[in-house]
């Protein structure tokens, strides 16, 4: 076999394993360049205001407090024989390490966000599942239902539970009410009342990834396991929920990534007694004007979000390939 | 006289066999909907059962029954002498192969036959003995590892046949068993099927909407419309004596035509049509005037360029309007000087000597079938 | 019997449905309280309406919060179906996975890192280039934009997965360049996806507090921003008032979309069945 009909072989198998179909094909032939208007546009956005960004914090980060505006060195020094120096300052960092608030603030976030996300998988589950089950119409509405939230206000949701959390707030003049208890329960501006405002506001974001897998599940397998001998509650373990499990890392991802770095919930729910990473940034960005401790603290928790974040993007693929 | 036909291959002719299966005045209704309605059936140790029917027409739900994933609105079903009311899928002694396979994704084809073993606490190695085994007779032991989407079609159905057959069951029911699989693939499997029952001796309950599979793998058929049954018998009863113009029409296919009985002898009946009087020779309970359907098969009836030397019942001319070549037999679509059509087919059993065909379009033709081809069909 | 919800299922989907509801329900009910206290109830009235309307802070902030809604998703609405588009019909390109995940990462990114990291974008690009020269209502809409084409995106890749390219290969094969097969086949069929996108690029708009924050300079009070910093302090009767008109008018508007969408799937069914009989 002759160099040139290897050549050409290989181009032809080349060609019939190009995946990306007729239309991509024959587009790509004939106009190329408002194909190219297409992609550039929000290509260029997103690299000016999303990526660009992170690498500016990630530079003030490492930069020093000045009194000024911005309230940041320049890390570039002009200054001395005329050779600009890079002058790399980690104290941020260090700082973060070595003060014991920063360090149990990230470590209670994590803590908040994993409890909550387990909060709304024990109850999200059995809701999808449930919304899954329902006939057409009733599906529809349910789905609609859980939605609707998710569409209202998020500010005014949180709200709402402190008209409910309150001393004076609804839940305990009911309780007083019926007679339960004397003295109001402090449910507001602490820990409880953070998790009711994560699991709340973050349950939809639960509930719809579960629901979109498990609506593609095949019933019949549940009926093939019910035909072998499995019951009900085996094949929910057996079947079910490792098919699920896709759904279940993309929801509770959606629920924890977010409500690691929340800061109106700790703000408004949690009052000043509940440390959260989200809240603490906001106040050294606007109550001390420490920009860059704001830009290190930011950092820090990016890195700790980024593989849940990878993992999260991974499961997305997956979900929409399917 | 015939020999006394056996009773293992013909159960149900034996007066006092126990069936396996019972079905006893089962319906189903969904809504408004009758799915079943009101059906009797006894189904024999070691047969293979067909219930055939178009899409709609209750068969599935009869099998869905059978597997426990429908409860009867009224009847009864007996498994093996045991009434199945209460018996949830999972305690049934029956194992379903779905149409759809519902393999399951997550699980190698290994991990999916031991399955249904590994939920009656079957012993660690007798479970991988009975695999290995299944395997093997489905010709799948290589692929064990592998994942069912790794799998061609023909595989999986494989599979899915091993998994619900590795449980032994007393009864196998399968949903449209081969009609996931391309037309050659099919023919070749039906017979596998077939085999693996004889092999294995488990009773099968086989639902399908095609004929031919019904009767090349069938010891009996059940032909089901709008929820009742129409006939129940082997393949050979249903194709030359079918009880009435739907089985007729539905299975295979012939010219039907309404006449009325003219004749009725204890030899034969003579019926008038609008084909000319119909002679048939074997009597069939009818009475005089009243109003019948004959049916005759395209393949009864014979076609020729020459007239019939002489004159004999069952005998009529036309004119070839259409013809269908298929190869190894010809369909042809004679008019008749009525203007009605008839189907007739005849096997190529010649080579034709130069290409041109024998007969041919607008050839005068003239039709003619035995007085025992017709069948009498009261309703 | 494996078709039906068990009584657990129903059980949890009922308390569920309390859970969603009961919030929101009391959030109204007490807005119609006399009381200046909350939750002490005082008999109905609509004085706090009557606040509300009188309050010139509350229009101005309502009047920016739309601007910005209505410009933020017309805008994310055509750059987040450029994104869709690319992603679904351009098969490879160059820069695709990263493309990808500045799609995805928005939706899960914490709002403060975004909103700290567009603020000290618009800081370098004012010392850069002197724009955007002030804080306000270009820098939150340019921020809105930014993550609402992502919602965009998700909803316009998921619409048009599900419609295939079957169309547009036959537009192909009849002869149309595929510009006009973008403009008269992909489009019209994307409509009801671009339609689901500019509302929720505009609820989220709406409802954006935290890098409305960071973003904004003086004067510019989104109505979240109004919002927070009068409930800070405590409840208020005036923003029971405020939350009760805004989450009608959300909800009397994804209604309807969705009621639309209902009817023309009712209306598809019905096709359907008139087609099945004409084949009779």
């Amino acid at each position: 076999m002759s160099a040139s009909a290897q050549d050409a072989a290989g181009k032809v198998s080349k060609v019939s394993t190009d995946s990306s179909g007729l239309l991509s094909r024959l587009a790509r032939k004939l106009q190329s360049r408002w194909r190219t208007i297409v992609i550039v546009i929000p290509f260029v956005w997103l690299l000016l205001f999303f990526l660009a960004p992170f690498f500016i914090v990630a530079k003030i980060s490492l930069a020093e407090l000045k009194i000024a505006s911005p309230p940041f060195t320049n890390m570039l020094d002009w200054s001395g024989d005329g050779f600009p120096k890079i002058r790399l300052i980690f104290d941020n960092f260090v700082y973060l390490w070595e003060d014991s608030l920063y360090f149990r603030t990230y470590l209670n976030s994590i803590k908040i966000a994993a409890i909550s996300t387990f909060i709304c998988l024990l109850f999200g589950y059995p809701i999808a599942y449930g919304i899954v089950r329902s006939g057409p119409v009733t599906k529809q509405l349910l789905l609609f239902a859980v939605i609707l939230p998710f569409w209202t206000s998020f500010l005014l949701r949180v709200y709402a539970w402190m008209g409910l959390l309150a001393d004076q707030g609804t839940i305990n003049n009911l309780l007083i009410w019926v007679g339960l208890i004397d003295e109001p329960i402090r449910m507001l501006y602490n820990e409880f009342a953070v998790y009711v405002g994560i699991v709340y506001t973050y349950m939809p974001f639960m509930i719809l990834p579960l629901y979109a897998n498990m609506e593609k599940l095949d019933s019949t397998l549940n009926e093939a396991a019910a035909d072998l001998g499995s019951k009900p509650s085996n094949t929910f373990f057996k079947v079910t929920l490792p098919l699920t499990m896709p759904g279940i890392i993309a929801g509770s991802l959606l629920v924890f990534i977010p409500a690691t770095g929340e800061y109106v919930i700790p703000d408004l729910l949690g009052g000043g007694n509940v440390l959260m990473i989200g809240r603490l940034l906001y106040n050294e960005f606007s109550a001390n004007t420490d920009w860059p401790l704001a830009a290190a603290v930011a950092i820090v928790l990016l890195l700790l979000l980024v593989l849940p974040m990878t993992i999260y993007q991974y499961y997305q693929g997956k979900a929409t390939e399917a | 006289m015939a020999a006394e036909p056996s009773t293992n291959d013909t159960p149900w002719l034996v007066a006092d066999a126990e069936p396996l299966i019972r079905i006893k005045g089962v319906s189903k209704k969904f809504g408004d909907f009758t799915a079943v309605n009101n059906v009797n059936l006894d189904i024999y140790q070691g047969e293979l059962f067909c219930l055939l029917g178009g899409s709609g027409c209750g068969k599935t739900t009869l099998l869905r029954m059978l597997a426990g994933f429908e409860t009867p609105t009224s009847g009864q079903i007996i498994i093996d002498g045991v009434d199945m009311s209460d018996v949830p899928p999972y305690e049934r002694p029956t194992n379903m192969m779905f149409q759809s396979y519902a393999l399951f994704p997550h699980m190698s084809v290994e991990k999916n036959v031991a399955f249904g073993l590994k939920q009656d606490k079957v012993p660690k190695d007798e479970i991988a003995e009975r695999v290995h085994n299944i395997l093997k007779l489905v010709e799948l032991e290589d692929f064990k590892a592998r994942k069912p989407q790794q799998l061609s079609g023909g595989q999986r159905q494989r599979v899915a046949l091993a998994r619900a057959l590795v449980k032994e069951p007393k009864v196998l029911l399968l949903d449209e068993p081969l009609a996931a699989l391309d037309k050659k693939l099919r023919e070749q499997t039906q017979f596998e099927l077939a085999n693996i029952q004889e092999e294995v001796g488990v009773t099968f309950v086989v639902v399908t909407h095609d004929q031919e599979e019904a009767m090349t793998l069938s010891t009996r058929i059940a032909v089901m419309d709008k929820g009742e049954f129409q006939q129940i018998g082997t393949p050979t009863e249903i194709y030359e004596f079918p009880d009435n113009r739907f089985v007729a029409d539905f299975i295979g296919s012939a010219n039907i035509v309404e006449g009325k009985v003219v004749e009725n002898d204890a030899d034969h009946v003579l019926v008038s049509t609008d084909l000319g009087d119909i002679y048939i020779d074997h009597g069939q309970p009818t009475t005089k005037g009243s109003r019948v359907w004959v049916a005759i098969r395209p393949e009864k009836i014979q076609l020729s360029k020459e007239a019939p030397k002489k004159a004999a019942p069952n005998q009529i001319a036309g004119k070839v309007d259409d013809i269908g070549y298929l190869g190894g037999m010809s369909i042809y679509l004679v008019r008749l000087e009525n203007g009605e059509i008839v189907d007739v087919t005849t096997p190529n059993l010649l080579r034709p000597k130069n290409k041109s065909q024998g007969i041919t379009w607008e050839d005068d033709v003239y039709l003619s079938w035995e007085p025992s081809s017709a069948m009498l069909l009261n309703k | 019997m494996y078709n039906n919800r068990s009584k657990f299922l129903t059980l949890m989907l009922t308390l569920g449905m309390i859970f969603f509801y009961v919030p929101i329900l009391m959030l109204i009910i007490y807005s119609f309280n006399y009381s200046r206290i909350v939750p002490v109830w005082g008999g109905w009235s609509v004085r706090w309406y009557e606040v509300l309307f009188k309050s010139e802070e509350v229009w101005n902030a309502v009047v920016l919060s739309l601007q910005i809604g209505v410009i933020n998703a017309t805008f994310a609405t055509i750059l987040g179906t450029l994104a869709g588009l690319a992603m679904v019909r351009f098969g490879r390109f160059k820069g695709r996975t990263l493309f990808g995940g500045m799609l995805v990462a928005p939706l899960v990114m914490p709002e403060v890192i975004t909103g700290l990291s567009l603020l000290v974008m618009f800081i370098t690009l004012k010392q850069l280039i002197g724009w955007p020269a002030e804080r306000g209502f270009t820098t939150i809409t340019i921020a809105h934009i930014t993550f609402s084409l992502a919602y965009v995106a998700v909803i316009v890749q998921a619409r048009l997965t599900g419609m295939g390219e079957t169309l547009e290969e036959a537009a192909l094969d009849l002869g149309a360049k595929p510009f006009r097969v973008l403009t008269f086949i992909t489009l019209p069929r994307l409509a009801p996806g671009m339609a689901a996108g500019w509302l929720l690029a505009f609820t989220l708009s709406l409802d954006d507090l935290v890098i409305s924050s960071f973003v904004t300079g003086p004067g510019a009070n989104t109505l979240p921003i109004l919002i927070f910093s009068r409930i800070r302090t405590g409840l208020r009767p005036d923003i029971n008032a405020l939350a009760t008109i805004i989450i009608l008018f959300v909800a009397a508007c994804v209604a309807i979309a969705a009621l639309i969408m209902f009817q023309q799937q009712r209306r598809a069914r019905r096709d359907e069945q008139i087609a099945s009989q004409g084949t009779l």
